[in-house]
């Protein structure tokens, strides 16, 4: 029996139940939560801290990627070339800055509340995009390239039909480890106001309770897992149709 | 027509390609034949301009290639080459149809057009246009590309070591299919190869490049008999100059009226084919059959004197 078969639809249903019926696991817990205090989390629902956290990584990854493969095209271009050391300084630093350091940074020009997240989600997830999408443009079939300029596509069209579909499956596994980043990373962004499964894990913290730690974690840690294995799918899917598998 | 009129390019002081001028009639394959470092493939660059060239000019059906953009021109020329370059991320239908879609052709006429090329590579086109090219066999992979290369119906066909990836089984019949496929399309082709077999073979003209020139440039019994430089005769083979000779005349040039015993050859045969099967079941005339019908014979004596009168 494969992880797909079983495990997956399994985790999907730890998911869903976790954030949609936490109430089932109140015996769960119980143990674990202080005696008399709250077993779950109820300051606000798993269901809309989920989808707040879901949609600050899916902002900061979709800018991180736009950024990092427009950056990669421009420096795989002959004229852009010189700019590449430069570029992958500029990238490499925002991977190096603590997410914390940028968060903390950031709260006095962006104020509390989601903007500093954003932010430092977004330099943390721009190297592995860029450098991923370099090697994926930069390791294009000679043949096929040669092919697609004797038969008359101009410049535009040979990256667009032809560059950037043949560099997507290497780009997504950037784009991959990016999004499994900014999903762990999210989480302190609560320590500045942004709503993400970070609050329940920071209340947990606060008040001594277990349970609360392990709702919060786990949560993130599925959705990490089940993002992670549906885009590895996804690259599989692509990479087998271009018979680079 | 194809004028390449005094064609020179040169890289950082080396002369790749030097004062090459030839006149491609419309309708023919004209294989450039050459060692590697002789300047064939960067002629064949030059007419599609995938080269710029440093003085000369390239004219088809009398109009100079330097007269629209290099990628508008690419589009009236088809380009093969060598490892096929197929989109892997295209099935081998939008593949076909890359250069009929850059120019807006419709939809309907570009389905008939690809199912059209797919029955003429001999691959039915039901079961093959959805496929994707690792999903096919290496000479089903190069038909595909070839096919490509005449999606659009262009004035001329650029062919770079179209076969030179395939074994040599797969690469005969690649060179058949192209042959009858360019006597129907009466294309006109340029091909590009390293071997004098297969410039033998496809060629109606050969031109033989060396150092940048063009040394020699005629029919292959031109070449044959009468090779213009040492280079050409090496090329050619000393030894087996009889043997190329006779693959290029058909058994019906020296065909006679009788009969004879065994294993009877097509009227399609080469002498070569001839001489072949005299040699191996010891005979002295071979029986010819047109449609299954025996129509003369091919003796021995016809063929040595066929061979004796280039000596």
């Amino acid at each position: 029996m494969s992880f797909g078969k079983v495990l997956r639809p399994a985790l999907v249903a730890l998911l869903l139940a976790l954030v949609l019926r936490p109430t089932w696991f109140i015996p769960l817990f119980r143990p674990l939560a202080p005696v008399g205090g709250p077993v779950i989390y109820e300051r606000a629902s798993l269901l809309s801290l989920s989808l707040s956290h879901l949609g600050l990584v899916a902002a900061a990854s979709g800018a991180a990627t736009v950024v990092a493969v427009t950056l990669a095209i421009l420096v795989t271009r002959p004229t852009g070339a010189a700019f590449r050391p430069l570029s992958r300084t500029i990238t490499n630093v925002g991977q190096t800055f603590p997410p914390v350091a940028v968060l903390a940074l950031a709260v006095p020009a962006l104020g509390f509340g989601a903007g500093p997240t954003l932010v430092a989600l977004f330099l943390y997830g721009l190297l592995p995009i860029f450098e991923n999408a370099i090697i994926g443009l930069s390791t294009l079939p000679p043949a096929t390239m040669e092919a697609a300029r004797g038969i008359g596509l101009n410049r535009w069209q040979r990256l667009v039909r032809v560059e950037l579909p043949l560099a997507l499956p290497v780009t997504l596994t950037g784009i991959r480890l990016s999004v499994v980043i900014a999903l762990g990373t999210a989480t302190i962004g609560s320590t500045v106001a942004a709503r993400t499964l970070g609050e329940v894990i920071i209340a947990g913290l606060l008040t001594n309770n277990t349970a609360f730690v392990l709702q919060g974690g786990l949560i993130v840690g599925l959705f990490a897992v089940l993002i992670y294995d549906a885009l590895v799918q996804l690259e599989r899917h692509l990479a087998r149709r271009m018979g680079r598998a | 027509m194809i004028e390449i009129d005094r064609i020179t390019k040169i890289y950082d002081g080396e002369t790749a390609v030097d004062d090459v001028s030839m006149t491609v009639e419309t309708g023919t394959i004209t294989v450039i034949v050459g060692t590697s470092g002789s300047g064939k493939t960067t002629l064949l660059r030059m007419i599609n301009r995938l080269e710029e060239p440093t003085s000369g000019e390239v004219r088809i059906n009398g109009e100079s290639t330097l007269s629209v953009k290099p990628h508008i021109l690419r589009r009236r020329i088809g380009y093969a080459i060598q490892g096929h370059g197929l989109f892997p991320h295209h099935s081998v239908a939008r593949n076909i149809a890359a250069v009929p879609d850059l120019l807006n052709w419709p939809r309907d006429k570009i389905r008939a057009r690809v199912d059209e090329l797919l029955t003429l590579f001999s691959m039915e086109p039901a079961q093959f246009r959805d496929r994707f090219p690792s999903e096919l066999s290496g000479g089903q992979q190069q038909r595909v590309g070839v096919a490509r290369a005449l999606a659009s119906r262009p004035d001329l066909l650029l062919m770079d070591e179209p076969f030179g990836a395939l074994d040599p089984i797969i690469r005969t019949r690649a060179q058949e299919d192209l042959r009858r496929i360019q006597q129907k399309l009466r294309s006109t082709i340029m091909l590009v190869t390293h071997d004098m077999e297969e410039a033998m073979r496809l060629g109606d003209r050969v031109a033989v490049m060396d150092g940048g020139r063009l040394v020699q440039h005629g029919t292959p019994a031109e070449i044959i008999t009468r090779p213009a430089t040492d280079f050409v005769a090496n090329m050619v083979g000393d030894v087996e100059r009889p043997l190329r000779l006779l693959s290029l005349i058909p058994v019906t040039e020296v065909m006679e009226e009788g009969a004879a015993e065994g294993a009877a050859l097509t009227t399609r045969a080469s002498l070569r084919d001839a001489l072949s099967a005299c040699l191996w079941t010891r005979r002295v005339e071979v029986p010819v059959e047109r449609d299954g019908v025996r129509v003369g014979r091919v003796t021995l004596d016809a063929i040595l004197a066929r061979v004796g009168s280039h000596a």
